[in-house]
């Protein structure tokens, strides 16, 4: 072993992509480590899907109207819990990067090791993607059986394109989320939290934005979610193809593209003041 | 020649607190203690080099900036004014650069408790661009050295007592192969045979490594033992500075030199003993 100057050339020239990897693999070994959680949350998850979708089944049972489509509704509904428990996933893995490090009181030494903070940001929202698509398959696979739903006219293929390019903008949201409890250390995380909810009330994931008053109806359309949901059950319940969808998609690129660099660079304003002021000591 | 100097600290300041904070202007804030309190300084236009190769130690009482001065030089603090050069590189300015050259242990370990040291040690040294091969390879040797045994390495972090954390944590600074070590109270919490092994290793990894060293301490003999030369940091200012004997010369006031210990030397340097710092900081513990 060597120590100085010279060791510098034992050092493998790490390329960005094994940099931003590093990061998924801790993840995983974490996330292996804490799997009592895993099967907490994924239960949660269960539970609430299965909660909401039997509204759908109550609503059809009291028989609204002759021309009520029941199934049309589960569907509806299964849809809007599967893809918000997809978009909670990812929001809170990649909103929890600082919350989590100062808990494990490991801030300070990932945030000075010679890595971009680019980098780190991409490995954890990779994590988060990946993390967050394991989940929601494994609840969709326990809750089908549930419920006799008929996916004979779904487009898969639309699904899966608008969930992957709806995923960028969302973890440039996470991203913006997770710059709070850098900020503010003791009430950042909740603060996080209340993001998810005002993006939940916004979006239309239980119901069509239509139904929201004016002027909260406003705040829909710069809601990336909104755009993911109106996609995916266009595919699935209405079988549109790629073709019908692009310009929802064209949308999500369009958020992408803005909210993942800003939020890096938000990211990056925000290290830059709580190294200013230092506030990222784990306490206050 | 500045460029070969491994540290280069000029008239480096900072204060915390004291900004501007909108919340304070609320009108049910106004009267209270919520009026924010004036910036207070804690380190304080602190000037010093140290030479390739050089063990230089940082004392001084509790709070009076040792470890914040150690977050200036390991780019997690910004100084208010002044400059920190490593290598001749700017930790403000030429940040990611000045972050591959050094690293740090710090008073508590911080590590992923849940996590294996070893998945902690991979993980570490990758974002140093160290390989798996070089981490499975090299870590095993040096915790020999540091008297602990590999399978512990295999069990979680939580499972391991605070001085076998410690142990990891000097594993993962040397794992990356730092050319400036910061080493703050690298040896609080250990039992005088981890101590030992510590202390031994310390200097051991600057005779055959060509490490420059920056190490703080509440331990006396520590310092006389391993520091070429010593700061005494109060009030965020250098009070004093050479080496060991230096120090006890400048404090002997007549007095034969034998009688002077380094523990002296801290008292009369810091208006307070050793013994107070301690009482103070376990009063705060049991608190
Ligand atoms: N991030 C911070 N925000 C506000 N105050 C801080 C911060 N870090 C340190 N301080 C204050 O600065 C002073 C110096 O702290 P520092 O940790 O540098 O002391 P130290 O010499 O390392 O003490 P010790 O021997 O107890 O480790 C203390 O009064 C501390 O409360
Ligand atoms: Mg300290």
């Amino acid at each position: 072993m060597t120590t100085g100057v010279e060791a510098m050339d034992v050092r493998t020239r790490a390329g960005g992509g094994r940099l931003a990897w590093a990061f998924v693999e801790r993840q995983t070994n974490l996330w292996k480590r804490y799997w009592a959680w895993e099967i907490v949350w994924l239960v949660y998850g269960v539970v609430n899907t299965l909660a909401i979708t039997f509204i759908a089944k109550q609503v059809g049972n009291e028989g609204t109207g002759a021309s009520f489509d029941t199934s049309k509704l589960v569907l509806f509904l299964l849809i809007g819990t599967l893809v918000w428990a997809y978009l909670s996933a990812v929001l809170d893995d990649i909103s929890l990067v600082v919350t989590w490090e100062r808990w494990e009181g490991t801030i300070e030494h990932t945030l000075m090791a010679p890595v971009p903070r680019a980098l780190h940001l991409l490995g954890m929202s990779v994590f988060g993607v990946l993390h967050a698509v394991v989940r929601t398959l494994l609840i969709f696979a326990i809750a089908i059986p549930f419920f006799n739903i008929d996916f004979g006219s779904a487009n898969w293929l639309t699904a899966a394109v608008v969930l992957f390019a709806g995923s960028f903008s969302i973890a440039g949201l996470a991203i913006l989320a997770g710059v709070l409890p850098l900020l503010y250390p003791e009430r950042g995380t909740q603060m996080s939290f209340m993001v998810q909810a005002l993006v939940l009330l916004v979006s239309g994931v239980y119901y069509q934005v239509s139904v929201l008053p004016g002027w909260l109806r406003v705040f829909s359309h710069v809601s990336p979610a909104t755009y993911i949901l109106r996609g995916i059950r266009g595919g699935i319940i209405d079988g549109q193809s790629l073709a019908d969808v692009w310009p929802t998609l064209l949308a999500l690129g369009i958020f992408g593209a803005l909210l993942i660099p800003l939020g890096i660079l938000t990211f990056m304003a925000a290290e830059h003041w709580a190294k200013k002021t230092g506030k990222l000591k784990r306490q206050g | 020649m500045d460029d070969q100097l491994p540290l280069r600290a000029r008239h480096v300041a900072k204060s915390f607190g004291g900004g501007w904070n909108p919340t304070h202007s609320l009108p049910w804030r106004r009267n209270g203690h919520a009026r924010s309190d004036p910036a207070r300084r804690v380190v304080d236009d602190v000037s010093f080099e140290i030479r390739r190769r050089e063990i230089f130690g940082v004392i001084g009482a509790n709070g009076s900036g040792k470890s914040t001065l150690i977050r200036i030089i390991s780019t997690l603090l910004l100084p208010d004014a002044g400059d920190v050069h490593i290598f001749g590189m700017d930790v403000v300015r030429e940040t990611m650069k000045v972050r591959s050259l050094l690293n740090r242990v710090s008073a508590d370990p911080s590590f992923f408790r849940n996590m294996s040291a070893l998945e902690n040690l991979l993980f570490f040294g990758k974002v140093y661009g160290v390989s798996k091969q070089e981490v499975r390879r090299r870590a095993p040797q040096i915790l020999a050295r540091l008297g602990l045994e590999w399978e512990r390495a295999l069990e979680p972090m939580s499972n391991l007592s605070r001085g076998q954390q410690q142990k990891i944590a000097v594993a993962r600074a040397l794992l990356t192969s730092p050319v400036l070590m910061l080493l703050d109270e690298p040896t609080t919490g250990l039992d005088p045979r981890s101590k030992r092994d510590v202390q031994s290793f310390v200097s051991e990894v600057r005779q055959e490594h060509d490490a420059t060293i920056l190490l703080t301490t509440h331990d006396m003999e520590e310092a006389e033992l391993l520091c070429d030369r010593i700061a005494f940091l109060s009030g965020g200012r250098i009070v004093a500075e050479g080496t060991p004997l230096d120090l006890r010369r400048q404090v002997a006031d007549g007095r034969p030199l034998e009688e002077i210990t380094m523990e002296t030397v801290f008292m009369e340097l810091t208006g307070r003993s050793v013994e107070e710092d301690e009482e103070a900081e376990a009063g705060v513990a049991a608190r």
